[in-house]
């Protein structure tokens, strides 16, 4: 095992794509059928309309970054201080991350900066999506 | 058909003995301690309640320990405003004649941890895949997350978020039993510990033991008790999101704006008519939140209103809003799930035993969260009858 310290989240059945997506590098996201609308955490209907006529597709790996803080009390496996992100995706949803390859400042994480898809390998089935500075 | 505003009083209302620190008395003996104080109030014991309702205790851990034969009861626990939400579900059972006295309590080893619940998130829940991987560490580093988009969004400096802390312990001075009483400034929470940037020490909640009971029953019962009743005019409540990230809008909640004008709708009250208000403060942001989601300032403008001392002791004129007058969750008290206390001195206020009274307030409201912005109640109280 390896010295990965943090928490590592187990996928449910119907989480399951997401992370098997993770593993291969690609960021899936759901489709509600009947109004296009994207939607995120997964699930195998539309929260817009309970329909299950849902499809999953890749995202375009780019979003902004919409609000955070800079946590000074780390977490376990965590080096304070270290933001804790809402990254907003152009496909018209959010979600938690943390802001790798950049200074963790207010100074550095500016709010709406350009943000891209990475991915961080932590065992052999579970990588977590992460967000760097777009371009660097 | 809505709850008919008056028709349900508070009869009984106390904290606990004691609150703060307090390593000699478990949790659930915290919500007995105030069961009992409450039934002293209004001259009951166990025998005379026949609904219960607590959140995170199941309540019949709490019937059983009080020796109570309910039949009616309510477990809703959505967070530090679920003592809200029992009073709108007990204020339907009374009039739906369910039961007739109802008992809603809190108690909370949030500061020595004696005899609490396990609790904790599982891995593969929604919080446990994304959230808790990101190095979250409980509601300073989560509930804060909204701030600097709401900052941004409408060009507010931090120094208005800061000024809520400054503003409520001129009225936590005023409450012998808050836990913070020396008045304070701007620049002693600008400069206290950094905990989740931009959140300093002072803008965050304090952590005590406590807890507080409720008593309830049809207005027309309630001339038989000692106490002056309190009336119930109107309530409401909502949840939103479990997850912080999933917010519909970070400059406003969801769960605050339906809650509150279901309440307010169902009292039937402009918001002139408010003479006392409570917003649950677990941070300094809430009742900048609350004091627009409510409909009290317009977007963006509950710091200025604020910072121009319209909430403070003293305000006069038309704008005058006394609130959060014992001081809040980041003077008086927090325990964890803070809306007892904020339900307990909307009563003070109505029938005028606070230590920080109004004067001439007949009409409070008292608005709480739940979990980070994931759920809302809202309880407008009268000191005259319907």
């Amino acid at each position: 095992m390896s010295d990965y310290q943090k928490w590592i989240p187990v996928p449910t059945p119907e989480t399951r794509h997401f992370w098997d997506g993770c593993r291969e590098g690609r960021l899936l996201l759901q489709r509600c059928g009947d109004t296009g609308r994207a939607y995120f955490p997964p699930r195998p209907f539309s929260p817009y309309t309970g329909s299950r006529n849902v499809s999953v597709f890749e995202a375009s790996g780019r979003g902004t970054l919409y609000s955070y803080v800079i946590n000074h009390r780390p977490a376990k496996g965590f080096e304070a201080p270290y933001a804790i992100a809402i990254v907003q995706l152009p496909e018209g949803v959010r979600m938690m991350t943390n802001i790798v390859e950049c200074e963790q400042t207010p100074e550095a994480l500016e709010l709406d900066m350009p943000l891209e898809v990475c991915f961080e390998k932590i065992d052999d089935d579970i990588s977590l999506p992460l967000w760097r500075p777009a371009g660097g | 058909m809505t709850y008919k505003p008056g028709s349900v009083a508070i009869v009984g209302a106390a904290e606990t003995t004691e609150l703060g620190k307090l390593p000699d008395i478990s949790q659930l003996q915290l919500h007995a301690d105030a069961a009992l104080n409450a039934m002293a109030d209004c001259g009951l014991r166990p025998a005379d309640i026949d609904g219960i309702a607590t959140a995170r205790e199941v309540p019949t851990e709490l019937a059983h320990y009080l020796g109570i034969v309910p039949k009616w009861v309510d477990g809703t626990s959505v967070g530090g405003c679920s003592f809200m939400i029992h009073v709108r579900h007990a204020c339907a059972a009374i009039e739906a004649g369910l039961c007739n006295t109802v008992l809603i309590t809190h108690g909370e080893s949030g500061r020595s941890q004696i005899g609490r619940p396990v609790q904790g998130v599982g891995p593969s829940t929604q919080e446990g895949q994304f959230q808790m991987p990101y190095g979250p560490l409980g509601p300073p580093t989560m509930f804060t997350i909204p701030v600097l988009r709401y900052l941004k969004t409408y060009g507010v400096g931090i120094e208005k978020v800061a000024n809520v802390g400054v503003v409520q312990r001129k009225w936590a001075g005023f409450h012998p039993r808050a836990s913070f009483r020396d008045p304070i400034t701007i620049d002693d929470v600008l400069n206290s510990r950094m905990i989740a940037w931009p959140f300093r020490l002072l803008m965050c909640c304090l952590v005590t033991d406590g807890g507080g009971a409720l008593i309830l029953t049809k207005a027309d019962r309630a001339s038989s008790f000692p106490t002056k009743p309190v009336y119930i005019q109107g309530i409401g409540e909502s949840v939103e999101t479990s997850l912080i990230s999933q917010m519909e809008d970070f400059t406003s909640s969801r769960a605050f704006r339906v809650a509150g004008r279901t309440a307010f709708e169902n009292a039937g009250i402009t918001h002139k008519d408010v003479d006392h208000l409570m917003i649950y403060d677990a941070f300094a942001h809430l009742p900048i939140y609350g004091l627009e989601d409510l409909g009290f300032c317009g977007r963006g403008e509950a710091g200025d209103f604020m910072w121009d001392g319209n909430t403070a002791p003293g305000a006069t004129g038309s704008n005058a809003l006394p609130l959060n007058t014992n001081g809040g969750g980041l003077s008086y008290m927090h325990s964890g799930m803070y809306g007892m206390y904020a339900l307990q001195e909307s009563v003070r206020q109505m029938r005028g035993t606070s230590p920080a009274q109004v004067e001439g307030a007949e009409l409070s409201v008292c608005h709480g969260v739940g979990g980070m912005f994931a759920a809302s109640g809202t309880v407008v109280m009268s000191s005259r009858p319907a």
